[in-house]
């Protein structure tokens, strides 16, 4: 083992900051991380034990125990269960012998629980050994799981194909892309590289102008202009880097991955902009671990690019425009979609977001300026280069220029991308989407807002309602709080990082009494709380995910109340959900002896 | 008008809080002259003989007795106050929260170290005895507490210094000093 290992490290020339390519080599090697490669990378890397172990224990598809020859990631969002997921999670504990948290005896297969894998439209689904399963039914998985026992490959198990380049050589997926609405910007037809050519006759600073003019702002939620974003990288001394955020974890968005599937190109392409803009010379694709399935694919298609001279030295002839990009891959944390944890993550570390400032575009990437732009901006860099800000600023409302893609999943007749102009009303949308008797739409996942019927006019727009994407609804049949926001906080339960205190302890006291106002003990004085801890996370905590984890409580009282209300005890104005009964139950039980309430 | 009436219980508690109210030194005289006092180890009064002001709570709740005296002291007092860390939070005893009860009897009565000879492997069970709850829970999580004062114990002062506020109406001057332990 030891000599395989080193192997591995070798591979990335025993540098710690690579720990993360290192760590996930070995889980793939090995099923999971044993003792004594945590031992060797220690001493190859000249880290301390301590320090391999709290990366390796930060994320979700690293392991110390094995998970099993097939390990089966199965989907526990909330459009997942809307789906159906529970029959098919009992149809795989039933076939495969195990509950979900576990591995059968003999090692075989190992069921595991994960969050979004970013395949909304096409639920349930299940990553297996890192090949994707969607639409999911119990008969399904037995034909799955009787084929793991006769010692099939998941690959092998793949038949029927997604279209578009889902079913190429490279990717052999049956996810399919959905797109439904193509829009004229990222999925418009483009020739491929014309930007490039465009570009070395500008100056960078012409190629930053250009982008201020078309006031582009990031895509992945917080909106910040770009044309500034890069302005700001170029005041800090070089080395500079650009990485690009395509971790896509916000539960219900997955446009990125249609993006990556069908136009990678584009988005490298826009990554040499960028690169060209702010004079970098390496780029990272900071990729989720769930698109894993992507990886031989966007390999190739970089090494294309290479070959076309659209990456690598002199790209397009122009002397000193050298640019290259690697692909990151990431190990299953929402958090790490922030972008100072995803740089933390990129250097081989726990995904935790770092203080601002410094800013990354002072400070990022292995402490040099960085600039960290979601798929989506960049893809839309090139069409900005391609046709000019000035057609740009055509589409869009008055201060969200351009268009969005929007990943659209639940209840309704057509899941899945629709690339719309910003400033779309709600309803439009629903209506496109198929849908009726909608109770609620969740807008940007669970960091967003869940609004009701009565806000459906309002619109799509960084004045309005911005979002990076991720629009769930909700129809009429669902137990809002049980099936939506129990479910959301749970997710940020398990996907805080713990560094910030009102983050690591609000949410679970959140949780615990919006489970006892579902159970009908909850008193008007627990809704209060549930506003008033909600607020005190948005300013006590230090990124994005504790400041957010408290929306889809304080969003759904904002605009459900009277779902929280017809729950509560009204003549109770103090219960705390004590019951003597159960708290007793076990002691009185292992003493043989009847409790005496 | 009469004082104000003043009801003490220790819990799941080492006493240590009380002893740090008896810690007040001298000032204990001008307490029986600012209070009197009725169900509370310090006069022996063993059931509420009347409706009191002030019930001040050491210790958390580790079985079904001191539910019932958390509970009791609810109905008869109008303010109630958890003193100390294990009335907040379940202090010490609660290391055992997170530990299956049941391993916690078998440690207590089979085999711990301080076991002796309990050869026919007698768990207590009779239903004289108060039965033990599933984890230690700190006071605020059975009954409504209105006041917390931290420390283990809070130091005299500290006490002193809260029940003269809330006696008296006036102000409650918390020094950094007073809450901060390390």
């Amino acid at each position: 083992m030891r000599t395989t290992v080193k192997n591995i490290i070798a591979k990335y020339n025993n540098d710690k900051t690579r720990l993360m390519d290192i760590l996930i080599d070995i889980q793939s090697q090995y099923g999971f991380i044993p003792e004594e490669a945590v031992e060797v990378v220690a001493e190859e890397t000249v880290l301390s034990k301590v320090d391999v172990v709290q990366t390796l224990s930060f994320y979700h598809f690293l392991s110390q125990k094995p998970v099993g020859k097939y390990a089966v990631y199965l989907n526990d969002s909330v459009v997942a269960n809307m789906k159906g997921r529970a029959e098919v999670a009992k149809a795989f504990e039933e076939e495969a012998g195990c509950k979900f948290g576990s591995v059968t005896s003999d090692g075989m297969i190992g069921l595991h629980n994960t969050a979004c894998i970013g395949m909304s439209d096409q639920e349930p689904a299940a990553i297996i050994n890192d090949v994707i399963f969607t639409n999911l039914t119990p008969l399904m998985v037995k034909e799955i799981v009787q084929k793991m026992k006769k010692g099939v490959t998941a690959s092998e198990m793949i038949k029927l194909k997604g279209e578009g380049q889902n079913g190429s050589a490279l990717i052999n997926s049956m996810v399919f892309n959905n797109i439904r609405k193509s829009g004229p910007v990222i999925f418009a037809p483009y020739d491929g590289g014309s930007s490039l050519k465009k570009i070395i006759k500008m100056t960078p600073r012409e190629v930053i102008s250009e982008i201020k003019a078309s006031n582009l702002r990031g895509r992945g939620g917080a909106g910040f202009p770009t044309g500034l974003k890069w302005d700001f990288c170029t005041k800090t001394p070089g080395p500079r880097y650009i990485l690009c955020n395509a971790d896509e974890g916000e539960p219900g968005t997955f446009k990125e991955r249609v993006i990556l599937t069908e136009v990678p190109k584009l988005l490298f392409e826009g990554m040499a902009i960028a690169a060209y803009a702010i004079d970098a010379k390496e780029g990272i694709l900071y990729l989720r671990a769930e698109y894993k399935y992507l990886k031989a694919y966007l390999e190739n298609t970089l090494q294309e690019m290479r070959d076309a001279n659209q990456l690598g030295k002199n790209i397009e002839g122009k002397e000193g425009f050298d640019f290259d990009i690697r692909i990151q891959f990431g190990a299953g944390a929402y958090v790490c979609g922030e972008e100072s944890a995803l740089i933390e993550s990129a250097e081989g570390k726990r995904g935790e977001p770092r203080n601002r400032p410094p800013f990354p575009v002072q400070k990022g990437y292995l402490d040099k300026p960085t600039v960290v732009n979601n798929v989506e901006t960049l893809c839309t860099v090139v069409k900005i280069i391609n046709h000019g800000a000035e057609w740009f600023t055509t589409m869009g409302s008055r201060e969200s220029n351009g268009t969005k893609l929007l990943s659209v999943s639940g209840d309704c007749e057509f899941p899945g991308v629709y690339a719309i102009e910003w400033g779309m009303r709600v309803r439009d949308l629903l209506e496109m989407a198929g849908t009726e008797n909608v109770q609620a739409v969740q807008i940007g996942g669970p960091s967003g807002i869940c609004i009701g019927p009565k806000d459906f006019k309002r619109t799509i727009s960084f004045e309005d309602i911005p979002t990076g994407g991720a629009i769930m609804i909700i129809g009429k049949e669902r137990n809002l709080l049980k099936d939506v926001v129990l479910n959301y906080t749970n997710f940020f339960i398990d996907e805080s990082c713990g560094s910030c205190v009102p983050c690591r302890a609000f949410t679970v006291l959140m949780r615990n009494t919006l489970k006892k106002i579902i159970d009908g003990k909850g008193v008007k004085s627990d809704l209060d709380n549930l506003v008033d801890w909600g607020n005190k996370m948005k300013i006590a905590n230090r990124c994005g995910l504790g400041q957010t984890a408290a929306q889809p409580i304080l969003t759904t009282i904002e605009n459900f109340r009277e779902k929280y209300v017809e729950l509560l005890q009204e003549d109770t104005k103090y219960e705390l959900g004590f019951d003597m009964e159960k708290a007793v139950a076990a002691s009185c039980a292992y003493v043989d002896r009847i409790p005496n309430l | 008008m009469s004082n104000p009436i003043v009801a003490t219980t220790s819990l799941a508690g080492c006493f240590g809080c009380h002893m740090s109210l008896l810690d007040i030194d001298e000032r204990i005289l001008q307490l029986i002259d600012l209070v009197e006092f009725n169900k509370s180890p310090i006069d022996d009064i063993k059931t509420f003989t009347k409706q009191c002001d002030i019930g001040l709570i050491e210790g958390g709740c580790c079985n079904s007795e001191n539910v019932h005296v958390l509970k009791e002291f609810r109905k008869n007092c109008k303010i109630l106050v958890s003193v100390g860390e294990c009335a907040i939070m379940g202090g010490l005893p609660a290391l055992r929260n997170g530990i299956p009860v049941q391993e916690c009897i078998e440690e207590a009565y089979l085999n711990g170290p301080t076991v002796g000879n309990n050869t026919t492997r007698i768990l207590p069970n009779d239903d004289e005895l108060p039965m033990i709850l599933d984890r230690v829970y700190p006071c605020h999580e059975i009954v409504k507490i209105d006041y917390h004062l931290p420390g283990c114990p809070p130091r005299a002062d500290l006490i002193w210094e809260a029940l003269v506020a809330l006696v008296t109406g006036g102000e409650l001057n918390l020094p950094y000093e007073v809450v901060k332990f390390d």
